[in-house]
């Protein structure tokens, strides 16, 4: 513990900033991104927004799974069904964005309730079933609707247009999906120590003695539902402007282990966790792109099956972590910054 | 011998019946880890594909005379259930149901990888045992790779129910299976049991995987039946044996029904997703399954 650091209100006890030295240590990051992607090159960027863009899923996900402990095994579901929503919205009917982002939440979130009132009987296993089947099924409808989804082909979105500005840069698309993302962290942060996040966490911990104290299951399950898939169809409708182009490709179920990988590895049950699993998920292939060019020559058979190496990765990742660092990226940071707070003593 | 409506409506029977019983073995190998480890394993579908490659490798690449085949895929297939329990499965015993979950979904993609890394992409034939001359049968059709996979399935149901009637280690099994702590205290080595689960489940697997890729192709997409299963077992109950053939076979047909009828009317699709509505309606309705252990824990 650190020296002249006496909390004496609740208040105090609670704040997310504890110090100013964290203030001015977040201050410095943003004002360091907004400079770097003010010069940086457009692929930078452009993993900069994916990034983003998946911080902002993996929130909703580690808010259902890691806080709620509802097992969601079909998140690309509902960044499908907020991508198509907000897609269809916009190219058919002639929506602007800024009322299609919206209706896309808005149906995620009454896929997110449909999905969660099974969560009420169900439990662990089951619900990781059902939620698998969820997934699964909207890809298959988003393969097989041809007439509003174009099938297999995808279809192209048009870009984010707000009030006839059009952002379909990279570094426009930065500063629309940087302060998004910023108030999803803070909003998410904000909920977990409200009622409703503790609640929450009581159910994941135990939900018969959760409902002993008073908690209404049934309110808090189905609300954490709303938000983890309010969550991700913001992510999804984000996604489809940002690449202006999708698939039922972009939403198998690859992309929720994807999901899941991100939370596993962040840490489930952590605000930070999410953003530093989805930030490691996205760059990871990324890095290991360059492998390929080192190798080109002398192995080209890690080029050509690159995509296997990929899913190999995936899943060593996903088992390692759970066997070797359970509690994550987030773990391993606390680790760190406890060693330095005590160094030069272990404790 | 029936009217033209009917002969269609059997004809649609048998057929998915015989699919039926592929996805009821792969159940089977399924509810066998389940029950004795508790593991709800999301890599089956991955075992079985693995399984039926590995066959492929021995018969077709390394050209080992068709027993031999068999026999030295049996082995290594097992080897690799019991090795994968023992590395990745046993250090999760006592973890929570998420953490264990998960490994399997890790070791699913992972598995896909190595196979896809292996085999590649190419649709490839298994090599056919058989003739492929459909048989006739009270106006019905049905070729005799079917018919060999309703047959196999039918040994494999004998086999195992003499082995877990009246076999030491199939006793030891289901002694695990009821009661790990009882069973210890009676001198059951729970680890070799786990072990043994996973071998005895990666073969039935790779049965599967051989009858399935005999009848359709061998293609790393394969294992796609394995979530098929899903339906199954959760329409056999997790934890029965009978419950996890029967479940197959039912949802086998009820699928090839769908597909049949449904498909023409709203131009196709059905037939793949008809297994998750059964499923889901089975999850609202009754969660345990048709012979499943009924668990009521009311919150």
């Amino acid at each position: 513990m650190r020296s002249g650091d006496f909390k004496v209100s609740y208040a105090e006890d609670i704040r997310i900033l504890q110090t100013t030295f964290i203030k001015i240590c977040i201050g410095i990051f943003i004002v360091a991104l907004i400079a770097y992607v003010s010069i940086a090159d457009r692929y930078f960027i452009y993993l900069i927004n994916l990034a983003a863009i998946a911080t902002i899923g993996s929130l909703g996900l580690n808010l259902l799974t890691g806080f709620t402990g509802q097992i969601s095994i079909g998140h690309a579901g509902f960044l499908a069904i907020g991508a198509y929503c907000s897609a269809i919205l916009t190219s058919k009917c002639s929506f602007p964005f800024l009322l299609a982002l919206p209706a896309a939440g808005a149906a995620t979130i009454a896929a997110g309730l449909l999905v969660g009132i099974p969560s009420l009987r169900l439990k662990g296993l089951y619900l990781a079933i059902t939620t698998f089947a969820f997934g699964f099924i909207v890809e298959h409808v988003a393969n097989t609707w041809d007439s509003l989804t174009n099938g297999s082909q995808g279809m192209t979105v048009p870009p984010v247009e707000i009030f006839g500005a059009s952002f379909d840069t990279d570094r426009s698309f930065f500063f629309i999906i940087f302060p998004l993302t910023a108030f999803a962290i803070i909003f998410a942060r904000n909920v977990i120590r409200s009622k409703a996040g503790r609640a929450w966490i009581a159910i994941r911990d135990q939900d018969i003695a959760a409902q002993t104290i008073g908690i209404n299951l049934l309110w808090y399950k189905l609300s954490s539902f709303a938000v983890s898939s309010l969550y991700a169809g913001i992510a999804g409708a984000l996604f489809a402007h940002y690449l202006m182009y999708i698939s039922p490709g972009h939403f198998e179920l690859l992309v929720s282990v994807q999901y899941l990988a991100m939370i596993i590895v962040g840490g489930l049950g952590s605000i930070l966790g999410s953003v530093f699993g989805a930030v490691f998920m996205i760059l990871l292939p990324e890095m290991l792109k360059f492998l390929p060019d080192l190798l080109r020559d002398s192995h080209p058979v890690i080029v050509e099956r690159f995509a296997d190496i990929n899913l190999i990765l995936y899943g060593l990742i996903i088992i390692l972590f759970l066997l070797k660092e359970p509690k994550g990226l987030y773990g391993i940071w606390t680790d760190i910054k406890v060693y330095w707070r005590n160094w030069p003593y272990t404790y | 011998m029936f009217s033209e409506g009917l002969t269609d409506f059997f004809q649609l029977c048998l057929s998915g019946f015989a699919v039926g019983c592929v996805y009821a073995i792969v159940a089977l190998g399924f509810v066998i880890i389940y029950k004795a480890t508790d593991v709800f394993n999301f890599a089956q579908g991955e075992l079985m594909t693995l399984g039926a490659f590995i066959c492929y490798l021995f018969i077709v690449q390394l050209h080992v005379p068709i027993i031999w085949a068999f026999l030295l895929t049996f082995i290594v297939t097992a080897l690799i259930g019991m090795i994968t329990e023992e590395i990745f499965l046993r250090p999760m015993v006592g973890e929570p149901i998420f953490s264990v979950i998960m490994i399997t979904v890790g070791l699913s993609v992972l598995l896909k990888g190595i196979i896809g890394l292996s085999w590649g992409y190419m649709i490839k034939k298994f090599p056919s045992f058989i003739s492929e001359d459909p048989l006739s049968v009270a106006g019905m059709v049905i070729s005799p790779l079917h018919l060999t996979t309703i047959i196999v399935t039918a040994i494999l149901i004998v086999v195992f129910t003499i082995f877990f009637k009246f076999s030491k280690m199939g006793i030891a099994m289901r002694a695990v299976a009821s009661d790990q702590d009882a069973s210890l205290l009676m001198g059951i080595s729970v680890r070799k049991i786990f072990g043994l689960s996973w071998s005895i489940s990666a073969i039935v697997a790779c049965i599967g995987g051989i009858l399935l890729s005999s009848i359709t192709i061998l293609h790393p997409s394969s294992s796609f039946v394995g979530i098929k299963v899903f339906p199954a077992v959760v329409l056999g109950g997790m934890d029965s044996i009978v419950g996890a053939i029967v479940g197959g076979i039912i949802i086998g047909i009820v699928e090839n029904i769908a597909g049949g009828y449904i498909d023409p009317i709203v131009g196709g699709g059905v037939k793949e997703i008809t297994a998750f509505v059964v499923l889901l309606a089975i999850l609202m309705i009754r969660p345990y399954g048709l012979f499943g252990k009924e668990e009521i824990e009311r919150v």
